[in-house]
């Protein structure tokens, strides 16, 4: 960022304006943990707060507002890959390797035979 | 020999070297703390039982070091602006606080450990507290990297603003990128350890 002096000052503004609402959001966040949520609502709204206040760090303090394409690019291809590691979990509950597995034809089949055995 | 691109312009990425680099660095350190944050969601969801973090650690003083930090990075920010508007002695009031304030995180960080260590509650004990660790011991060595740095450029570091002062504003702004990455950290730590 190439600013000039009087640029810069509305930018201090900016700057303070921002910080008190960080402050703000951070005592937002304490006050809504002491109220009595089901806890998926409770993690989407700390997570939605906490969300909030890491854009506007990073729109305004890291001034990624007026940044060139290229560094928006780079950061575009982390967010891909920081999702793809949040979603990493998700595949142990869906993986069923090495667990027994009961099919229910297999059982029909089964209790059939050994009907079959005993009748016979 | 002389480090190319330190405050112009690169012709083929329409940015300096600086702020790529700490850019690409900052991309790198997503994924480790992106690595680690998937570490817990994967124990949290695999443990049949899971504690709230406010029955373990103390909110008010984990809400106390968040306003602290948030509070460093305005004054990180400061710096930058400072710079911008030609008023040194500010930039190094403002330095001063920030490096202050670092290590009032990392001081509040440490009585909390103590508290935690005296009580017997080690990382063996169990896997919640075994993130806990790993994550704000993992944060709270990039604070005191970031403290270093800081301090290196509110002391020795000052000298390339009689020479170099625009290539001395880059580095204080790629300094200021990576404190409000960690800032950035600690946002998103507080709540998830602490809160839920």
């Amino acid at each position: 960022m190439s600013d000039s002096a009087e640029e810069t000052k509305k930018h201090i503004k900016t700057y303070w304006t921002i910080g008190a609402a960080l402050m703000v959001l951070t005592l937002v966040t304490v006050a809504i943990s002491y109220v009595e949520f089901a806890v998926p609502l409770t993690i989407t709204v700390a997570l939605i707060i906490a969300a909030t206040k890491g854009s506007l760090v990073m729109t305004y303090f890291m001034h990624l507002i007026g940044e060139r394409k290229g560094i928006h690019a780079t950061l575009l291809l982390t967010a891909f890959f920081f999702l793809v590691l949040m979603f990493l979990p998700l595949l142990s509950h869906t993986d069923r390797i090495g667990e027994y597995m009961t099919l229910p034809n297999a059982n029909t089949a089964t209790a059939d035979v050994q009907h079959e055995v005993d009748g016979h | 020999m002389e480090i190319p691109y330190t405050v112009s312009e690169r012709p083929d990425t329409g940015l300096n070297n600086v702020k790529l680099g700490i850019w690409l660095f900052l991309a790198s350190e997503v994924m480790l703390f992106g690595g680690l944050f998937s570490s817990y969601v994967l124990l949290r969801l695999g443990a049949v039982d899971w504690p709230l973090g406010s029955d373990i650690l103390n909110v008010p003083i984990g809400a106390f070091n968040t306003v602290v930090l948030i509070s460093s990075s305005i004054t990180m920010v400061m710096c930058y602006a400072a710079l911008k508007m030609n008023d040194f002695p500010k930039y190094k009031l403002y330095m001063g606080l920030t490096i202050g304030l670092a290590l009032t995180f990392l001081a509040v960080k440490t009585y909390e450990y103590v508290e935690k260590f005296s009580h017997g509650d080690l990382p063996s004990q169990s896997t919640y507290l075994a993130i806990y660790f790993t994550l704000t011991g993992l944060h709270g060595i990039h604070i005191l990297g970031g403290v270093v740095v800081n301090g290196y450029f509110l002391g020795p570091g000052t000298a390339m603003w009689k020479t170099q002062p625009e290539r001395f504003i880059n580095r204080i702004e790629a300094a200021g990128l990576y404190w409000h990455f960690v800032d950035l950290v600690w946002i998103f730590l507080f709540p998830v350890l602490y809160l839920l």
